[in-house]
């Protein structure tokens, strides 16, 4: 074995670095907390607790009138499995619940109802109002009952078929639910929170403390140094993903509907961004406090908000809509999704693939300049 | 008494230097949190517009076209991209190059013609489950108006909607409040998690034990640039909402800052606690992490909290931001009564005083 300094590459210092990382990781639990328990904390939350299918929602109905009419479309509301019905005899007795949050709107069934359905519908028949401090609960409750009182009022008025009839289906998710689609994406959050924040603490703690002159000063060159870093986090990754991906397909019932060396695959390349904003930062910041701040406002939050996860990206405003191209997590939620619910569709899978490996040589390439110049100072 | 005050005065002093001392500390404190206000804030959107879609129209009837002009001109939708086939629909859903497709048979002009109804078909992308509902909602609406024109007899307006405190439904009002208290949480959590950590890592904190400090000086002291970052923070982003956003605010500001101070005392008890559990700075942090991921999720913010099960209703009231967060919509937007504040406020008061006492004991525990 010769002791050549910075002569290529030498597999065994790479080994050595990476042993001495694992120990480190294995030796603190708070790193098997964040890559392990978080992970099922999250998607068991993204399974039972989170939903986007709102149901039950809390509205009250104010009946005004007292005619046979109204108290059956009254009925109609409560018995719709979307709300949960505040039964009142003037909207006076419900505003002030709506303000307080109790409620999340009302419908008006006003006192000349049955002389407004005799007319035919050239007037409307009810008053909806929504509180729209939260838009999206607003816009549901306006469109769900407005639903309840066009199929309450089909069964009322004797009318010719309307012309036209919409035969919905969703591919992938027939029966629309959101853990199909939300735990896929969580998957990404939780890699994006391995990969990146504890990356860039754990070499930022490096910095703060000095122990990385130390490792710099040993004959290992950096490329081995940083690959040595990496790799213990790397496979930590891709263990946090397998137990995961293990959890949401037998224990969440989200279907994977590729195949695992496809899914695997699209996790280790994801890493390969994901490791390298962690050790861009940690080298930037060489602080845990800062780093950690970093990690999370440019890690952690673009995955979690700008990824398409929760939020449409083709509906935000073009600048934020060519800031998400350079999100990695963007590109890995879309494959993970396909991946899981619709299948290996390499036309989706392969630029995916490719965008993030680009990603993650530039951010690398930063990194050994970085490096290599604050060896030099 | 005195030399207590000296005392308190001095360490308060050490805290804010520890904090602020170091240029880049304090970047990171208050620059980021205000760009993801702008960055985010504008992402944040459940609406969904601008969207491509995919038609395959068998038809060329002058009902079907009807029905294409409809959804060609309205705002939800961008582009509508023509399949030839079946297959090459497929591929354009497989691939997301469109969100959802309409497939108009053959026999739709005819069947409308004849006073029956005809069948569109709408295939909506089920791997993203909220964008795909929300377009499904709105072509269903497009296709209910396109009915009305041709037989104005049938469907029509059965109710009158009015949306109460944001009439036009505006994100951002909605946004930019609750995202201010999620940031200032964030940050708030994370200065005085650390703060105890990074003495016990640094051996310091024994120096700290042995001085004549009380266990309840240290936690006062500990507390106060915590409690001066997140107020700035707040304060910052709440004026951001008001001149750069345009939110209005009707409620009381002199209540609402009150229930800041009681918010960002309680995100200081929750973060002490975590502190003194912690021995390294890692552990502070990634404990943070696990605390308040769950805790943004649950808050209320991206989804109500009667969604959920009853048990993690009850486990989201031992949350503070999402008593917050009720308290800062219902200021900004619904001139919240006192009543109500005050309802949403002790919850906050109570967790405060849970976390401070037990983090005066654990680091009292420490002493003996």
């Amino acid at each position: 074995m010769s002791a050549k300094r910075s002569s290529g590459f030498n597999g065994y210092r790479l080994a050595a670095i990476a042993r001495k990382e694992s120990y480190q990781i294995f030796r603190d639990p708070s790193t098997l907390l964040v890559a392990f328990v978080l992970p099922i904390v999250m998607l068991f939350l993204f399974a039972y607790g989170v939903s986007l299918d709102t149901r039950n929602v809390r509205i009250g109905v104010v009946l005004e009138a007292d005619d046979a009419a109204a108290q059956s479309l009254a009925a109609a509301f409560s018995g719709s499995r979307y709300f949960s019905v505040t039964p009142a005899r003037d909207r006076r007795e419900v505003e002030p619940r709506m303000i307080a949050g109790h409620l999340r709107g009302y419908v008006v069934i006003p006192q000349d109802f049955a002389s407004r359905l005799q007319r035919g519908q050239t007037t409307a028949l009810v008053q909806i109002v929504t509180d729209g401090t939260q838009p999206n609960t607003a816009t549901f409750v306006a469109n769900y009952a407005k639903s309840v009182v066009s199929n309450w009022a089909a069964t009322q008025i004797p009318d010719a078929a309307p012309a036209i009839n919409v035969q919905s289906r969703f591919w992938f998710n027939p029966e629309m639910e959101s853990r199909r689609a939300l735990i896929p994406g969580a998957l990404s959050i939780i890699m994006t929170i391995i990969g990146t924040l504890l990356t860039a603490l754990v070499v930022a703690r490096e910095w703060e403390r000095g122990t990385m002159e130390g490792i710099f000063s040993t004959p290992a060159t950096v490329l081995e140094i940083l690959l040595g870093k990496l790799l213990p986090y790397f496979c930590l990754g891709l263990a946090a993903v397998s137990v995961s991906a293990v959890l949401a397909v037998w224990v969440f019932g989200v279907p994977l509907r590729g195949s695992v060396l496809t899914l695997l695959l699209l996790s280790s390349v994801f890493l390969v961004p994901a490791l390298g904003q962690g050790l861009l930062i940690s080298t930037l910041a060489r602080n845990q406090f800062v780093a950690a701040q970093l990690a999370l406002v440019s890690g952690f939050l673009p995955a979690f908000i700008l990824s398409g996860f929760l939020f449409e990206i083709r509906s935000m405003p073009r600048a934020i809509q060519m800031l998400t191209y350079i999100v990695p997590a963007r590109y890995f939620n879309a494959g993970l999704q396909t991946v899981f619910l619709a299948g290996d569709v390499w036309p989706l899978i392969l630029p995916s693939i490719g965008a993030m490996l680009l990603l993650g040589s530039i951010l690398f390439a930063i990194v050994v300049r970085k490096t290599r110049k604050s060896l030099e100072v | 008494m005195h030399a207590r005050l000296i005392r308190l005065r001095a360490q308060i002093v050490k805290e804010l230097l520890c904090l602020l001392r170091d240029p880049k500390s304090r970047a990171v404190m208050l620059g980021p949190p205000l760009i993801q206000l702008f960055v985010f804030s504008f992402a944040m959107t459940l609406e969904v517009k601008h969207i491509d879609i995919a038609l395959l129209n068998h038809d060329s009837g002058g009902a079907a076209i009807e029905l294409v002009q409809q959804i060609q001109s309205s705002d939800l939708v961008d582009r509508v991209r023509t399949a030839g086939s079946e297959r090459e629909l497929a591929e354009m859903i497989d691939t997301q190059q469109v969100l959802a497709s309409v497939v108009i048979p053959e026999t739709f002009s005819r069947d409308i013609a004849r006073g029956n109804s005809g069948t569109a078909q709408i295939i909506v992308d089920g791997r993203k489950a909220n964008a795909g509902q929300i377009a499904l909602g709105y072509l269903q609406t497009i296709a209910g108006n396109a009915a009305t024109t041709r037989r104005p007899l049938s469907g029509g307006e059965t109710a009158t909607v009015r949306h109460e405190f944001n009439p036009n439904l505006i994100y951002p009002w909605y946004v930019v409040p609750s995202l201010a208290g999620i940031l200032v949480t964030l940050v708030a959590l994370m200065v005085t998690a650390l703060s105890i950590a990074r003495e016990r890592e640094l051996g310091t904190f024994d120096q700290l034990l042995v001085s004549p400090c009380t266990p309840s000086e240290i936690i006062v002291a500990k507390a106060i640039p915590a409690f001066l970052v997140g107020t700035v923070l707040a304060s910052l982003m709440m004026g951001a909402a008001v001149l750069l956003f345009g939110v209005p605010f009707t409620g009381s500001f002199g209540l609402l800052f009150g229930c800041l101070m009681v918010f960002i005392l309680s995100l200081v008890g929750i973060g002490l606690m975590i502190s003194s559990i912690c021995s390294t700075q890692q552990q502070a942090i990634l404990g943070t992490f696990a605390v308040v991921v769950p805790a943004i999720i649950m808050s209320g913010f991206a989804t109500p909290v009667e969604n959920m099960p009853v048990a993690l209703q009850w486990l989201a009231q031992c949350i503070p931001l999402k008593h917050f967060l009720i308290i800062l919509q219902g200021s900004f937007l619904k001139a919240l009564p006192p009543a109500d504040v005050f309802a949403n406020a002790w919850p906050m008061a109570l967790i405060a005083a849970v976390t401070l006492t037990l983090a005066t004991r654990l680091v009292r525990s420490k002493l003996q």
